[in-house]
């Protein structure tokens, strides 16, 4: 298995290559070039000031020798200086993280525990009323902009029923646990929805699969109760696939924060980057993007181990 | 007995029919589309028609779905929205859907380098956040119909590609393809006659789903303002102009975000059906 993750860690760093590349070419086609963001303001600039800040940021090097300085100074952690802020990129980004984290973390907890239960009901109960809802239910969470569900909840539960904050992350003045776990609410749905549509189908149809199979019949035939076959025998190997797909969905789940940060006003990366945009702060996306690319590339590698410390069957040598 | 042999897509239509949700869709979607596309003709209003002493009406049988901010008809607005957004829908995803063939065939085919080099572009294309990248172009150009669609549909090819380049890969070396190339046809004739054609039911549940995938996409952007630009209206820039207003004029919210909903419903049913329809062997759960 080591050997399997060391090869794996390896195949990554020419997708890592690629990655940087898209990235930087991203950069060079910027509307403007860097300097856009200096002059969008519409303060005066004249030529010797632009030249002098195009040396600052080292745009007037030729684009090769940008790139490797740009690739070197990633490597080392330097994702270079915010036009708006003037921070260290890397600074703000770590500093927004750990909110998009929990936030993913919770909404992920969240929609795999509603999945696996209603996945499980669902198979058990085929065809039954509950089944009919629950693929109803599959079916609309998956149609549903993620950006609308989220004005709706606002509606209902903020504006309607007064029962929910509808933005931040804690009341003004307020630092109780509770209240904080009020903002999560919201935002924590709208992001689990589609999963929880999407799961629970996935699981539901691997479910039905397994169930029959020759060792459930024989579980069967053995006398054991109906709730141990489910239960141990049949869910645990239904699992296998849909705990992939949900490692790889991690990864989708970083896209589907950006809107729910940002209607839910949620101070994460996710919310960061859309402010970002509307500022024209290049070096501040570029190193969102790169974050986020570099958690895929995470993920699918946990989606890979995952699925291969689960599945007895599956062998990487 | 009809035991006659039916053309293919005689059957697959065949089949769709006994698909109940799949049929009330493809009407729903069809009317919809309709409804839209003679927005002209039948939208009681202009679509830019302000009249300022009947704003933020709720809605009644003047103004089915009520008036906004400037007074203007939601319900005239919403059937044009649908032009717009059910134009970049399909549009991007038939770029999407080509691109993705063409690459999944290249490299099904060819295999060796052109394979590995096809399939490594596809991995670094899958490993980008694709909506922050999707924020990021969009952000760059002057965003237009025609430009939304080719965005949309440049970043949504590489799950088509894999697809294809896998069917590819196990019919490369079928019987019916070793007769063709020995009878002398070409690369190109190969793939496109005899390979292709067996693997349009992948393409075409893919190209399906995409369209709502699509819509939904354009909608978010819009929604963050980097869509199509007002005045034309499409059902994201209107939910994004009713954000300022949604605990005064709920209205606004609810029936353009319905429309979406409706439509990439439908849009999924149907690809739920087709895939049914179109796959032989196994009767999916």
């Amino acid at each position: 298995m080591t050997a399997y993750i060391g090869r794996r860690l390896l195949q990554m760093i020419p997708l890592m290559f690629g990655i940087s590349l898209v990235l930087f070419a991203l950069i060079q086609a910027a509307p403007g070039g860097p300097e856009g963001a200096l002059l969008q303001g519409g303060r005066m600039v004249d030529a010797r000031m632009l030249d002098a800040y195009r040396h600052r940021l080292g745009v007037d090097k030729p684009v090769p020798e940008q790139y490797v300085r740009w690739l070197g100074a990633a490597l080392s952690g330097h994702l270079g200086v915010s036009y708006s802020s003037s921070q260290p990129v890397s600074k703000m980004i770590l500093e927004r993280l750990p909110a998009t984290l929990e936030l993913m973390g919770v909404s992920f907890l969240l929609a795999a525990l509603a999945a696996i239960a209603l996945g499980i009901f669902s198979a058990v109960k085929q065809y039954s009323a509950f089944d009919f809802l629950g693929t109803g239910f599959s079916f609309l969470g998956i149609a549903m902009p993620v950006f609308w569900f989220a004005l709706i909840l606002q509606m209902v539960f903020g504006v309607w029923l007064k029962w929910l904050p509808i933005s931040g992350t804690h009341t003004v003045g307020a630092t109780s646990f509770s209240d904080h776990m009020e903002h999560l609410v919201l935002p924590a749905a709208v992001l689990s929805l589609r999963y929880i549509a999407g799961w629970s189908r996935y699981l539901r149809s691997s479910l039905l699969g397994v169930l029959r199979a020759d060792y459930v019949r024989t579980a069967r035939a053995k006398g054991l109760p109906e709730r141990v076959v489910v239960g141990v025998h049949a869910v645990r190997n239904a699992l296998i696939p849909v705990v992939s797909v949900m490692a790889l969905n991690l990864a989708d789940l970083f896209s589907g924060a950006v809107i729910t940060e940002t209607v839910f006003a949620w101070p994460g990366i996710g919310r960061m980057f859309v402010q970002a945009m509307l500022a024209r702060d290049y070096p501040l996306l570029m190193g969102i993007l790169l974050l986020g690319s570099v958690m895929v590339l995470i993920f699918n590698l946990v989606a890979d181990v995952v699925y291969a410390a689960l599945d007895p069957r599956i062998r990487y040598d | 007995m009809t035991d006659e042999p039916r053309s293919p897509a005689a059957e697959i239509w065949r089949q769709l029919r006994r698909h109940k949700p799949a049929m009330v869709s493809l009407v729903v979607f069809l009317v919809i589309a309709a409804a839209c596309l003679a927005a002209p003709v039948i939208a009681p209003y202009p679509f830019d028609a302000i009249n300022l002493t009947g704003i933020r009406q709720a809605p009644s049988l003047h103004h089915l779905m009520g008036t906004d901010d400037l007074g203007r008809d939601l319900f005239t607005r919403v059937l044009y929205g649908g032009r717009i957004s059910i134009l970049i829908g399909i549009l991007s995803a038939v770029l999407g859907t080509g691109l993705g063939t063409l690459v999944g065939a290249l490299a099904g085919y060819y295999g060796g380098r052109i394979d590995s080099l096809l399939m490594r572009v596809t991995d670094v294309a899958y490993a980008i956040p694709a909506l922050p990248l999707l924020i990021v172009l969009a952000s760059y150009t002057q965003a237009g119909v025609g430009s939304m669609a080719v965005i949309i549909g440049l970043l949504s090819w590489m799950g088509t590609a894999r697809v294809v380049r896998g069917e590819v890969l196990s019919l490369r070396s079928a019987v019916f393809v070793e007769a063709a190339r020995a009878l002398g046809a070409s690369s190109g004739r190969i793939i496109g006659r005899h390979i292709l054609p067996n693997a349009v039911g992948p393409i075409v549940v893919g190209a399906t789903l995409a369209v709502g995938n699509a819509i939904i996409v354009e909608s978010s952007l819009s929604f963050l303002g980097l869509g199509v630009q007002p005045p034309i209206p499409t059902w994201g820039n209107l939910l994004q102009d009713a954000t300022s207003t949604m605990a005064t004029n709920p209205w606004l919210t609810i029936f353009p975000g319905l429309a979406i909903l409706v439509v990439v419903l439908a849009v999924n049913f149907l690809g739920d059906g087709l895939q049914d329809a179109l796959d032989p062997t196994g009767r999916s759960t």
